[in-house]
């Protein structure tokens, strides 16, 4: 397997709120490897996005982050703010959700890639410029050379995502967090954009984390998948085995409400996920699912080996086969 | 752009004589010009009268009398005041001297300390700081400027004097009585406190629309783009934040000045300020309509100036703005 870029360890973020403490992240353990296309799945308030701007430290002050992430080797947990800036844009930079708001409208497009350059290679303003424009033809604009001194305004959706994709691989980061990219764009759109990311990850090697709640999204471009629910990652595999026999109710239940040709009716999961300042005790996916226990009330359940996939419920083994989703 | 303000300025001239004629017609309704001439001279003979009519275009159809009016306007032939028989202009140029004076340093201290202090709450919004600020903004807003006024003229002249023998600062006019000539320090130890009475109005107003409109620009997504580049934060808060926030304040701030030039009439009045304020109430209680007109007319034309500055400060600012 190839060389870890980022090791997250017993990852837990928690909000000071005025109803008491929130854990949005209880002990997230993920590994990205150099290269690899990582799927990142849940559904809204599972805790993906939050853990991964803890791990680009863009979190407000009042989040308490504990455990360790380690970029490159480099622990950014408890980094100091100088050394966090110094890595945000250079090794990590991140792909956020809503492109329409995601540039900043007063200044040219150019710029706000040239700025990114200039802020960690020593680029004269004529060479970042220069390089502005070839970033703005790899991720695939034309006309790159006269679209650099517009504004934001004047690109649609998709061409925004393109350039906020242009600024996050600006200086050839080893990691490259991609937050639900497509989830406000046009489905046409949606799939452009996902093999803008494909491309920049090929051709500059650059190991990709997919956040998203799109498991279509997920089947199309990821390597390995690592699911989540209420905090914490409850299995991980590669896309191969996940999709083709499920061990986790929950990622069986996401797999199953999924549309599919020849299907008549979808299969939701029943609930609603759980409200994270009283999460449920032990294996928080108990009050939704059909095979729960009362073994799954009590401890937290790690994640551990199961075939060739890593899950985390404490019955895996008693279960039923999963049909095959491929 | 330069088309665009070319156009502009080519509208101005309809739009004031549009408006000019409707001042026209509210003076001539709502007061009596010629009855005022007569309170005010009521010895005029029937020759003097007449004279006055045809000068001023008083003539009993309005619409021929509006143009009378603009053309002995436009000439130049402007009529002299009914009281005293003055000339108009150089107490209008004096009154507006005095008014941009004093207009122009509350605004520059105002805008100042306002934005700095509407800066300081938004950066740490909920903290010991904002309360403070906005607390203050809101006591600064909330007193009356003749209420500030008084109190600033008791504590810094009258008390002052009663302290220290001799009072910091003077309470009326521009200069000393019988001082002649140009005394810049002087003069600014008598805009003092006018200058400060205006000022905190501006700096409450200003804290305020600046910290909400920065607090907006701070929650927006583009400046957590802006902090995932690793740049500084106050880089960050300067070229990402500043220019966004910035952009309604100045919009409002352009037309604010504009309405500044019709005189702060409250203030003026009270430290006998010899501005465009105190310039309209004399002329107004003694229904000079040959001071009247002119007065009105500047008026206009500054609102219209500044709001054309407020239009370009915006598009220039803001590039989603096209001026066309």
């Amino acid at each position: 397997m190839a060389e870890k870029v980022l090791e997250i360890r017993d990852l837990h973020v928690t909000f000071d709120t005025p109803s008491g403490p929130l854990e949005a992240v209880r002990g997230v353990d993920l590994d990205v490897s150099a290269g690899e296309l990582l799927g990142v799945v849940g559904e809204s308030g599972s805790g993906k996005s939050v853990s991964f701007l803890a791990t680009m430290g863009l979190l407000p002050a009042r989040a308490r982050v504990t455990g360790s992430v380690l970029l490159a080797g480099e622990q950014l947990i408890g980094a100091s703010a100088k050394q966090m800036r110094s890595v945000r844009g250079r090794l990590l930079s991140m792909i956020f959700q809503d492109p329409l708001s995601a540039l900043n409208p007063v200044h040219r497009i150019g710029d706000q890639i040239s700025e990114m350059l200039r802020s960690h290679q020593n680029l004269s303003a004529r060479d970042a410029d220069k390089r502005a424009v070839e970033l703005l033809d790899i991720v695939g604009i034309p006309q790159p050379g006269d679209r650099a001194r517009q504004y934001p305004h004047e690109f649609s959706g998709g061409m925004r995502q393109r350039v906020v994709i242009a600024i996050a691989i600006a200086n050839n980061p080893k990691v490259l967090i991609a937050d639900e990219p497509t989830t406000a764009l046009d489905v046409t759109v949606q799939a452009q954009i996902l093999e803008v990311i494909e491309r920049v990850q090929e051709r500059f090697g650059t190991a990709v984390v997919l956040i998203t709640h799109d498991l279509g999204v997920i089947a199309r471009v990821a390597d390995r998948v690592n699911v989540m629910y209420a905090g914490r990652n409850v299995e991980q595999g590669t896309i191969e085995s996940l999709f083709d026999h499920p061990s986790h109710p929950y990622t069986r239940g996401l797999l199953a409400s999924l549309p599919r040709p020849g299907k008549q009716r979808l299969k939701p999961i029943t609930g609603f996920p759980p409200n994270m300042l009283n999460p449920p005790s032990g294996c928080a996916f108990h009050t939704r699912c059909e095979y729960a226990a009362d073994i799954c009330k009590g401890e937290m359940p790690p994640l551990v080996g199961f075939g060739d996939l890593q899950t985390a419920c404490v019955r895996a083994k008693e279960l039923p086969k999963s049909e095959s989703f491929v | 752009m330069f088309r665009y303000i070319l156009r502009r300025v080519a509208w101005s001239i309809p739009t004031l004589l549009i408006v000019t004629f409707l001042v026209y017609l509210a003076l001539r309704i709502g007061t009596d010009p010629v009855a005022s001439y007569k309170r005010i001279n009521p010895r005029a003979s029937r020759a003097k009268i007449a004279e006055y009519i045809d000068v001023n275009g008083l003539d009993p159809n309005f619409v021929q009398g509006y143009f009378k009016w603009l053309k002995n306007f436009v000439t130049g032939e402007w009529p002299r005041s009914i009281k005293g028989r003055r000339e108009v202009w150089p107490a209008l140029k004096d009154a507006m001297a005095n008014t941009l004076r004093l207009g122009s340093a509350a605004t520059v201290v105002g805008i100042f300390f306002g934005l700095i202090a509407g800066v300081l709450a938004a950066l740490r919004p909920g903290g010991k700081r904002d309360v403070f600020i906005n607390t203050s903004a809101f006591v600064g807003i909330s007193i009356p400027p003749f209420i500030s006024a008084i109190m600033f003229q008791l504590l810094f002249a009258v008390y002052w004097q009663k302290w220290f023998g001799e009072s910091l600062f003077p309470t009326s006019g521009v200069y000393p009585a019988g001082h002649t000539g140009f005394d810049l320090f002087l003069m600014l130890k008598f805009m003092a406190l006018p200058t400060l009475v205006v000022a905190i109005q501006i700096i409450a107003t200003y804290s305020r629309y600046m910290r909400s409109s920065l607090l907006d620009v701070l929650n927006s997504d583009y400046m957590r783009t802006a902090r995932s580049k690793g740049i500084s934060e106050r880089r960050v808060l300067i070229k990402h934040g500043m220019r966004n926030a910035l952009i309604p304040v100045v919009t409002i701030a352009a037309l604010d000045v504009g309405s500044i030039v019709g005189g702060l009439i409250i203030t003026e009045n009270i430290f006998s300020y010899p501005g465009m304020g105190l310039y309209f109430l004399k002329s107004f209680g003694e229904g000079d309509f040959p001071l009247l007109m002119p007065w009105m007319v500047v008026i206009v034309a500054s609102v219209l100036f500044f709001n054309l500055i407020a239009d370009i400060s915006y598009a220039w600012l803001d590039p989603r703005i096209r001026l066309e």
